[in-house]
């Protein structure tokens, strides 16, 4: 009988992983511990009822939002038809609070959208490449920083004049150094990995490493920042239309709503406070969203 | 085989494969009347060296003498204030020559920190195929060479590619990021502390697999590291630094078996001993560096050195040839006029 030659297994010799479980990438694990989060669910729960119930209001078989009626002013809450009363030109307060979200929200969200653009970029840019570029474009920020925030929305505002575009430039204006300063700080911290030199070190262009090594590592923070000012966006927001330097009436917004209530406040305080507690929750919930998106992020990898 | 591949070879074996002449960065100091400060770390003063095809140029040195920095000039991580550097016959960065990216392609780099070296949000074949993607090979090749790659660093393609860098321990990092430095096919490798940060059994492995790789792939080394052992059992010429300056160069049998400065021969005997009866009980030499804002007028060494005179805080030392190796010190210079020098 021939004798066998011993047959060698070279994949055994190749290091094995101990782990047999299937990979998991960063995104699919801040998923599975957002899930584990109660607080941060609910608030999300809620924030989708307020966002879907704005853009579907015409559906929904409300009252007009924009129909007066001398007779039916300051109904109490719980009236019949009119399940939160009406304010003081006889409208129907819930269908002004829901269609009043559709202008809210998006004045806390686009100005935020905006500024994160323009913002994550200038910042992004100006920690990636560094140097003089850094020093031209933070100093500029730190003008616009030296205004306190709300007076600079106000004073914009103030000098365009009332409007919604006018309203949505100068918050946008408002919230560009603060996102910028951020990026800039993530991303000068990105930078200096050394996984960034090896991917200098390989030849690629600048907007290639961007792209692939320092968006994914500083998106996460960044957009975790701007999701905090989206319930300061809305907050500015209610308060300039409060001024009277935002949304012009008969439009239904949150804040325009607190300011033309205000007289009511003694007659029907409750229904008065309504569109400020619409303005509590939903900046509430960012707030507390934010928090948790922080908290479930906040992991090395 | 794909279509990003390695270089051929220019000048022949006798043409040194990297040349540095007068290298200089001087970090500027933050600090002074509107970030103005005229002080300056002297990281690396107008160093120069020669790696020859094939070879393993050891680098040794204290924390902090420029080391890293050196490594980083060389790559072109950071610009020299000065020096020129010619790889294979070819000026880097200037006209007719070649450009600072085609360097790149020929010369990589594996940095200390296997951690910080690899991105935490990119699995292990997306970082490999990063470079070659960058330089234009197709997502189909990339993917293969990808494999090849892990094999040659020995991990396996199947279990290893779709990891994430946090699921990995330290030596399979540093062998992802080994195989990272050779996705474009480099015919130079410069080593930075490679192995320093692991564990001696996994820093064994990992250096027979570069010894494997070398004569597999033709590649020349330059290994910088504070290990006097690892780099004795690695190099074919060894470098010595102080503070930014080369203060002895030679072969590794020269600068080992005859050290000639005063420095190296400190160095060598602080290096721990498996033989109780070799152990040295007094530190060779006493304190720490001079700091490199400042450095010490002559021979950088002399604040240190048991046997400074006069002339060594007037000239700064040569770096001479003395036969088997070039030394930068007054003793070995004839008629520098240190006592222990040979009269002219």
């Amino acid at each position: 009988m021939a004798i066998q030659s011993p047959t060698v297994d070279i994949s055994a010799a190749l290091v094995r992983p101990t782990l047999a479980s299937a990979s998991r990438g960063y995104w699919p694990s801040v998923g599975r511990r957002l899930r584990r989060d109660p607080v941060t669910l609910v608030c999300a729960g809620i924030l989708l009822l307020v966002v879907l119930s704005s853009i579907f209001a015409p559906l929904l078989g409300l009252a007009d939002p924009y129909k007066t009626s001398m007779i039916r002013r300051l109904y109490p809450l719980g009236s019949p038809n009119h399940l939160l009363g009406t304010d003081e030109l006889g409208r129907d307060m819930f269908a002004r609070l829901i269609y009043g979200g559709r202008l809210s929200l998006f004045m806390g969200v686009m100005p935020v959208l905006c500024a994160l653009l323009i913002g994550g970029t200038l910042g992004i840019t100006a920690g990636f490449v560094g140097g003089k570029v850094n020093m031209a474009i933070m100093r500029v920020m730190d003008v616009f920083y030296a205004f306190p925030s709300v007076l600079l929305a106000i004073s914009l505002s103030g000098a365009l004049g009332a409007g919604t575009e006018n309203t949505l430039l100068s918050l946008t204006l408002v919230f560009i150094p603060p996102i910028c300063r951020v990026s800039e700080s993530v991303t000068t911290q990105v930078r200096g990995f050394d996984f960034v030199d090896a991917a200098r070190a390989s030849g690629a262009s600048a907007l290639t490493i961007v792209r692939v090594h320092v968006l994914g590592n500083v998106l996460g923070p960044i957009l975790v920042y701007a999701t905090s000012l989206i319930s300061v966006a809305i907050i500015l927001a209610a308060g300039l239309s409060f001024l009277g330097l935002g949304v012009k009436p008969p439009e239904p917004e949150w804040g325009l709503m607190l300011n033309t209530l205000r007289q009511a406040i003694y007659v029907n305080p409750v229904l008065a406070a309504l569109p400020g507690v619409m303005i509590f929750i939903t900046s509430i919930c960012f707030n507390l969203m934010s928090d948790g998106l922080r908290a479930a992020m906040d992991v090395k990898a | 085989m794909d279509s990003l591949m390695p270089r051929e070879d220019r000048g022949g074996p006798a043409q040194p494969l990297l040349l540095a002449q007068g290298l200089r960065k001087h970090f500027p100091v933050p600090g002074g009347l509107l970030g103005r400060s005229r002080k300056v770390v002297r990281a690396v003063d107008d160093l120069s060296l020669s790696v020859a095809k094939g070879e393993t140029l050891g680098v040794v040195g204290e924390s902090g003498c420029g080391k890293s920095t050196v490594a980083r000039l060389l790559i072109r991580l950071i610009k020299p204030d000065k020096g020129t550097m010619v790889l294979d016959g070819d000026p880097v960065d200037e006209p007719h020559g070649i450009t600072v990216n085609e360097l790149r392609r020929q010369v990589q780099m594996v940095f200390q920190d296997s951690y910080a070296s690899l991105n935490p949000r990119l699995t292990i074949a997306e970082t490999l195929a990063f470079a070659p993607r960058a330089h234009g090979l197709p997502a189909s090749e990339a993917r293969a060479r990808v494999r090849d790659l892990l094999d040659k660093v020995g991990l396996d393609p199947a279990s290893y590619a779709e990891r994430y860098p946090h699921e990995l321990s330290g030596g399979q990092r540093q062998r992802v990021n080994i195989a990272r430095a050779l996705a474009l096919r480099p015919r130079l490798i410069i080593l930075d502390e490679a192995v320093s940060a692991l564990d001696k059994s996994v820093e064994a492995q990992v250096l027979n697999m570069l010894v494997d790789l070398k004569t597999e792939l033709g590649l020349t080394y330059i290994f910088i590291s504070h290990d006097l052992n690892v780099v004795q059992y690695l190099s074919d010429r060894v470098l010595v630094m102080y503070l930014g300056k080369i203060v002895e160069l030679g072969s590794v049998e020269a600068i080992y078996g005859n050290p000639q400065h005063p420095y190296t021969r400190a160095l060598l005997s602080a290096r721990p001993s498996m033989d109780p009866r070799r152990r040295t009980k007094e530190a060779p030499i006493q304190g720490d560096p001079p700091n490199p804002i400042d450095p010490p007028s002559g021979c950088r060494f002399r604040t240190r050195c048991p046997f400074a005179e006069d002339v060594c805080a007037r000239v700064e030392p040569p770096l001479a040839d003395t036969g088997a190796q070039a030394v930068a010190c007054h003793m070995r210079v004839v008629g520098s006029g240190h006592s222990k020098a040979a009269a002219p």
